[in-house]
């Protein structure tokens, strides 16, 4: 590994996202990412000639066609001609790639963006289209189903209960009444089983959403935001595909990237982790080491609203908020992507001391 | 803090064809990433992460595949990234590699792109119907011939100029053993005889539907001085994008490519890329887009590329050789395009492509584009390191 400073300074300087909501039938996506874009563009002042970097993240799947992505690159107004790029991943990824981008310096600012329509098909059985073709894909497993036999895992390994995972469930939507986004705001009834030991409460609610971030560089960052979230860490990790070969009540990949961002060398405050199920959140918290004093999820997290492809982005997005508002100095947004988060992404963000 | 030089040490390719059965998608990425690694000298140990870039899902039927990937590409314990942006994603891919490279994040970085169309149909992947939005036409043909047509009623190219292309190419094709058509009794004759598809693309002025895979090494100076064979430099890389539809858009000539090209040379220092640059790869899928790419990217003047193939200058043995490994012309596995042209790029450079090398290749310029002429990818690459 190249350990060579990189001595550039970077920062989120502007968060936006949608209300997410169940279904948005009446909006295409380039009609929902729309004010988003604009929301956040107003936020730093900058007009889109003034970004010098584009970078977002979505789904093929999910949309339902083939380059689903050039329609929303029609929204952001690409003329004249821009520096673009995207990732078939989570928007969480998008914003790796632009940090890598400014970090050569080849770019000061960059917009981000993500969005994904959960609404118009089965989220549950488009999900088992990621998984290995030949050997997993034919047999349907869908993405609640694996999360079950995760929670299993855990709850047969002494990690947690079913009350353990119920309060998770409560806390996060309790946290998510002071989120005027989120999908579920508030007390939801824990329900019926899904898929054993999950019930509905222990799930995500299926929706559709999209979010926004800008990344500034150095002066840059001070002169469009009173308080930068600077990145101060930030890494991405894999693991194994198949089920069979990884131990489902561990991240060892989540506790890597957090290392390489440099997660463990101080505490922080928040945490803001995309845990769509609530067994998750725990497998989360242990690799990340978090203890009781973090706040986990003031957004509520993914169990409150979980827009597939932008829901990564919004963590790091809610992290950055809360620096930008003062409510944090150092927060930790962390996100996943595959089954049974077979591959995370850690960020550290940091306000400058008050 | 300037950029980190990125070189390229390490090429690895499949043999091109239109079905391989005998591989999963798996085996297709790691026969290409395993020749990467030789070529390089290099094991699964020494790659830092991985970036993989494809055309769109739905050609192979497998959503976000670089999941199921990972442990096929060593990734597993890495970072792994997923590169897509339509057809020009093999440049994009590389690209995004290198900006690792660059920006000190890795000191080596595994860069590949595939594409397996023989697992689905990448015509009808492409032609999902949706409400309330214009299904594309069924193939990529139909969505090009016209912007042909303009091309050839703007500049008054003769009509016989994309079967020279296509001659061309497919003669080329026989000197490179990766390429996917084989037409040893090719003539020009029988290119010009073929059937009409799209007027005016021939069948044999169309790129064939392949199953393919291309890797490269990307490395910083330190692995650069490790290498057992001669790098090649990366002097310039950009991409540039522009909207599919609006008034005022040149399908002819895209802004965006025009851009695109400029920003690579500014960064490359090269004011005259017809005298300065030795060879290109360029994205030509069919035939006419030689010329009118040649214009795009600054090799001639308006209305004149067509010129510059019919007097030969693009030949194997011309004075700017264009698409010496056959092309995609001669080979689309539609994802890996792209990172061919580039990887081609780079063995010229390297001085290892073999049959359809250019002697004295010093600086050769890699391109892709995709979607509706729209999304654009270049890279230039050198024999030696920039500013050194």
């Amino acid at each position: 590994m190249t350990s060579a400073p990189r001595d550039r300074e970077i920062a989120v300087v502007a968060f936006a996202q949608t209300g997410h909501r169940r279904t948005s039938d009446e909006l295409s996506e380039v009609e929902m990412l729309m004010p988003v874009l604009h929301e956040v563009l107003d936020r730093t002042g900058l007009k889109t000639a003034d970004i010098d970097f584009t970078c977002s993240g979505s789904s093929d799947y999910l949309a339902g066609r083939a380059f689903s992505f050039t329609l929303a690159l029609d929204g952001v107004g690409a003329w004249p001609p821009i520096s673009e790029s995207h990732v078939e991943m989570d928007g969480a990824w998008a914003l790796y790639e632009a940090w890598t981008k400014l970090l050569t310096g080849e770019a000061d600012t960059a917009l981000v963006y993500a969005y994904g329509k959960s609404s118009p098909g089965s989220v549950r059985d488009v999900l088992t289209r990621q998984l290995d073709p030949y050997c997993t894909a034919p047999l349907w497993p869908d993405s609640v189903a694996l999360a079950a036999l995760q929670a299993q895992a855990l709850i047969d390994a002494g990690d947690t209960d079913e009350p353990a995972l119920a309060a998770v469930a409560a806390r996060n939507r309790e946290a998510a009444t002071a989120n005027p986004h989120a999908q579920l705001r508030g007390p939801v009834p824990q329900g019926d089983y899904l898929v054993q030991p999950l019930r509905t409460g222990d799930c995500p609610p299926v929706g559709d959403g999209a979010a926004a971030v800008i990344l500034a560089a150095g002066d840059r960052a001070r002169a469009r935001c009173a308080r930068p979230a600077w990145i101060r860490g930030i890494d991405h990790r894999i693991e194994a595909h198949a089920l069979g070969v990884r131990d489902l009540t561990d991240s060892p990949s989540t506790r890597l990237a957090a290392e390489r961002a440099g997660a463990f060398e101080r505490p922080v405050d928040t945490a803001e982790l995309h845990a769509p199920f609530t067994a998750q959140e725990i497998v989360l918290r242990k690799a990340l080491r978090l203890g009781d004093a973090v706040e986990v999820n003031p957004s509520g997290g993914a169990l409150a609203a979980n827009p597939i492809m932008a829901a990564g982005l919004i963590r790091i997005g809610e992290a950055a908020a809360r620096i930008h508002r003062g409510a944090s100095d150092r927060a930790l947004a962390h996100a996943t992507s595959g089954p049974c988060l077979q591959q995370n992404l850690v960020a550290v963000l940091e306000g400058e001391p008050r | 803090m300037s950029k980190e030089p990125v070189a390229v040490v390490g090429i690895g390719q499949t043999r091109h064809v239109a079905a391989r059965r005998d591989v999963s998608i798996a085996g297709l990425v790691r026969e290409a990433a395993s020749r990467a690694l030789a070529d390089a000298a290099l094991t699964w140990a020494d790659i830092d992460a991985v970036v993989i870039g494809k055309a769109p899902d739905f050609f192979e039927g497998v959503m976000m595949p670089e999941l199921y990937l990972a442990d096929a590409l060593g990734a597993v314990g890495k970072p792994m990234l997923r590169v897509h942006t339509a057809g020009s994603v093999g440049g994009s891919t590389a690209l995004v590699a290198a900006n690792l490279v660059a920006a000190r994040v890795h000191g080596t970085v595994l860069t590949l792109a595939f594409e397996k169309q023989s697992e689905s149909n990448a015509m009808w992947g492409l032609s999902l119907p949706i409400p309330f939005q214009q299904p594309l036409l069924a193939g990529a043909g139909g969505f090009f011939a016209p912007h042909i047509r303009a091309y050839m009623r703007r500049s008054g190219a003769p009509e016989t100029i994309g079967a020279l292309v296509a001659y061309k190419d497919r003669r080329n094709a026989l000197k490179n053993p990766y390429a996917h058509l084989h037409e040893h009794d090719i003539t020009l004759d029988k290119v010009m005889a073929s059937p009409m598809l799209w007027d005016p693309v021939r069948y044999s002025e169309t790129c064939p539907s392949s199953d393919g895979a291309c890797a490269m090494i990307l490395t910083d100076r330190a692995g650069a001085a490790r290498a057992p064979r001669p790098p090649a430099w990366m002097l310039g890389g950009a991409m540039r994008s522009e909207p599919t539809l609006f008034a005022g858009k040149d399908f002819v000539s895209p802004q965006a490519g025009q851009d695109c090209a400029a920003d690579v040379y500014r960064q490359a220092g090269i004011t005259d890329p017809r005298r300065e640059i030795d060879g290109a790869e360029i994205y030509v899928p069919f035939s006419w887009y030689e010329p009118m790419w040649l214009e795009n990217l600054g090799f001639a003047g308006e209305g004149e590329g067509w010129k510059l193939t019919e007097a030969g200058v693009t030949e194997l043995d011309g004075d700017l050789p264009v698409n010496m490994s056959g092309g995609v012309l001669s080979a689309n596995p539609i994802g890996a395009s792209g990172m061919i042209r580039f990887a081609e790029a780079a063995l010229q450079v390297r001085g290892q492509a073999g049959e359809h090398q250019v002697d004295g290749a010093r600086r050769v310029l890699g391109h892709a584009y995709g979607g509706g002429s729209q999304f654009f990818a270049m890279w230039l690459v050198g024999d030696r390191p920039p500013d050194s």
